[in-house]
This record gives structure tokens, C-alpha cells and sequence, in this order.
């Protein structure tokens, strides 16, 4: 595997953990501020314990037990599976037909619903198990996703400590810069990473599907460059068609109101 | 339920949100792409121009669903 496919095996991982951590850091600081930090804090670490044993616990045999053409076939479906799913979701919201995920609309309910009747202040040092399971299942839930993506492109690659490292780099800086501006991350420009994510993950799921079958990309591992070409190139024609006519409904529009005007 | 029945449940309920959800046609086509990639492993101009198309027409039906229902 060459250092360039390397490269974006990184950046793919580490793309991915940001705008998974960055949600998952959003629950945290709501039940921290309205529950107490200790807890809050104990919950996130212990989730994240359990997502490094899951990685490996099932990254491990993967890459040691499994014939690495059909490994390649079914973590190629799977990346792109999810790497479609985000592309889509991405462009829809890119060009104004979805909202774009709000973290400071999520920041106000998660804080409101488990602010009501508590006792607690911030900073206090009493364990709360609301705090903890709030937090534990925030980052657990959003860290699964992660964890398929550093298990699939890390096994598949052969290089599950470097995709692990990748995340995990990602979900420190996240927390550093969380703790440096104290509050969810709402400025970081999620959907734009969850696009270039969605872009490379559908690149490396397309080839790695064919590599497994035994299809021989031209070019060897630049077809992964290639793809993220077209399939960017794609996305963000889609965007600008989109945002050129609108809506579904708008073209329906006219010919509603001139049945309207005329019946 | 007890409580393997309750973990049981939402392994299956992370499972099919991930890879279903609320666009079944995505998995539906990477199904097919899986499939013709083993269909044509010994046709390789064919495989090399097929996949890509059908990832990339995929993608845009998909959006255009999306389109539809906002």
C-alpha cells in the first residue's frame, strides 16, 4: 500500500472521528454543565475505553484470521454504503433542501431536558449517574461509527493501529479544543468534512470492492485519486444543480397556482 | 425483554440503521455493485467503466429521491 492512499487513509479517519466527536462533545458539555463534570467526564472516558477494546476485539482477528479479497469485498461494500449515505446527505443539506445539523439547537434541548429538577451545580464533585450514562451513550453511539470506519479501512489496509491513531488523534484535538473555548464545537464546518469524508470513503469503498473481486484498477492505487475526483466532481455539480432549481415542490408551484387562478 | 433480548434488539436496530435507514435504494445499489464487480472480475475494461457508473448514478438517484421528499 502506497504512502499516498496512506495519506488519505488518514484523512478520512481523522475527517470521519471530527464530526463524529464533535457531536458526541456537544452531549458531553450539555450534561457536564448541567449535571457536573466528574461525571460527565467518567462517562465519555469510559465510553471511549469501550470503543478502543471493540476495535480490538473484532480489528484484530479481521486482519489476522480473514482472507483479505473477501475482507476487502465486504469493507468495501460497507464503505460505501456509509460514504454514499454521507455524500448524500451532505449535498442535500449543502444545497439548502435538508438543515444542516445544528449543534447549538442539540446543545439547548439535551441542557433544558436534563437540567429539569436537578438538584447539582456545575463543578461539584458527587457522582451522577445521569451524567455518566448521558455522556457514556453520547460518545459510544457516536464513536461507533468510527470505530467501523478505523476497523474497516484499517483492516483492510493493514494498517489498524495507524486508522486507530488517526481517530483517536482527532477525538484529542476535538476535546482540547472544546475545553479551550469551554462549549460545543457549533463553527465547525461539519457538513463541508462530512462531504470530503463522504467523498473518500465512497472512493476507497469503490475500490476495494473491485480489488477484492479481482478487478485491477488502472494505475493501481491512484484509481483511489481518480475516484475521489469524480466523485467529488459529482458532488459538488449536484450542489450547484440543486441550488440553481430548488426544491421538488418549486416546480410544482406554477402550475398549482394556475389551477388555482383559473378554477 | 430481558436484558440480551434488549442488546440483541438494538445490535439489530444499529445494523439496519446504518446500512438501510431511510435509503434503502443506496444499499440495494451497492448490493449491485458488489455483485457485478464479481460478476465481471474477468472482464476488466467492462468492470473498470461499470462500477464507477453505477456508484455514481446510485448517488444521484438518491439525491434526486431526496429532492423529491423535501
Amino acid at each position: 500500500m502506497s504512502t499516498t492512499s496512506t495519506t488519505v487513509l488518514l484523512l478520512a479517519v481523522f475527517g470521519a472521528s471530527t464530526v463524529e466527536m464533535v457531536e458526541a462533545l456537544t452531549i458531553v458539555v450539555a450534561a457536564g454543565i448541567t449535571r457536573g463534570w466528574r461525571s460527565a467526564l467518567e462517562g465519555a472516558a469510559a465510553a471511549v475505553v469501550g470503543l478502543a477494546a471493540i476495535v480490538a476485539a473484532v480489528g484484530v482477528p479481521l486482519v489476522r484470521y480473514v482472507p483479505i479479497d473477501a475482507l476487502r469485498v465486504v469493507v468495501g461494500g460497507l464503505l460505501l454504503v456509509l460514504g454514499l449515505s454521507w455524500l448524500r446527505k451532505a449535498i442535500l443539506r449543502a444545497s439548502g433542501l435538508k438543515p444542516l445539523h445544528d449543534e447549538d439547537a442539540i446543545f439547548t434541548t439535551i441542557t433544558e431536558d436534563l437540567g429539569q429538577g436537578v438538584p447539582t451545580a456545575t463543578g461539584q464533585s458527587r457522582r451522577d449517574g445521569v451524567a455518566f450514562a448521558v455522556a457514556f451513550k453520547g460518545v459510544f453511539l457516536e464513536g461507533t461509527e468510527v470505530v467501523l470506519i478505523v476497523v474497516s479501512l484499517g483492516a483492510s489496509q493493514h494498517r489498524l493501529g495507524l486508522a486507530a491513531g488517526a481517530a483517536a488523534a482527532a477525538a484529542v484535538l476535538v476535546a482540547l479544543v472544546g475545553v479551550l473555548v469551554a462549549r460545543q464545537l457549533s463553527t465547525v464546518p461539519e457538513n463541508t468534512i462530512k462531504l470530503g469524508v463522504g467523498v473518500m470513503l465512497s472512493s476507497f469503498g469503490l475500490f476495494w470492492v473491485g480489488e477484492g473481486a479481482g478487478v485491477h484498477w488502472p494505475g493501481g492505487d491512484l484509481a483511489i485519486f481518480e475516484f475521489i475526483g469524480i466523485f467529488a466532481l459529482v458532488t459538488f455539480g449536484s450542489v450547484a444543480w440543486l441550488r440553481r432549481v430548488g426544491p421538488w415542490s418549486d416546480l410544482l408551484t406554477p402550475s398549482i397556482n394556475s389551477q388555482e387562478m383559473s378554477g | 425483554m430481558n436484558r440480551i433480548g434488549r442488546a440483541a434488539h438494538s445490535f439489530a436496530a444499529f445494523w439496519w440503521d446504518f446500512l438501510i435507514g431511510d435509503t434503502p435504494e443506496l444499499f440495494l445499489a451497492v448490493v449491485v455493485v458488489v455483485g457485478m464487480a464479481l460478476l465481471l472480475r474477468n472482464y476488466q475494461t467492462a468492470a473498470i467503466i461499470v462500477l464507477p457508473v453505477l456508484a455514481i448514478v446510485s448517488l444521484l438517484a438518491s439525491v434526486r429521491r431526496g429532492r423529491r421528499m423535501h
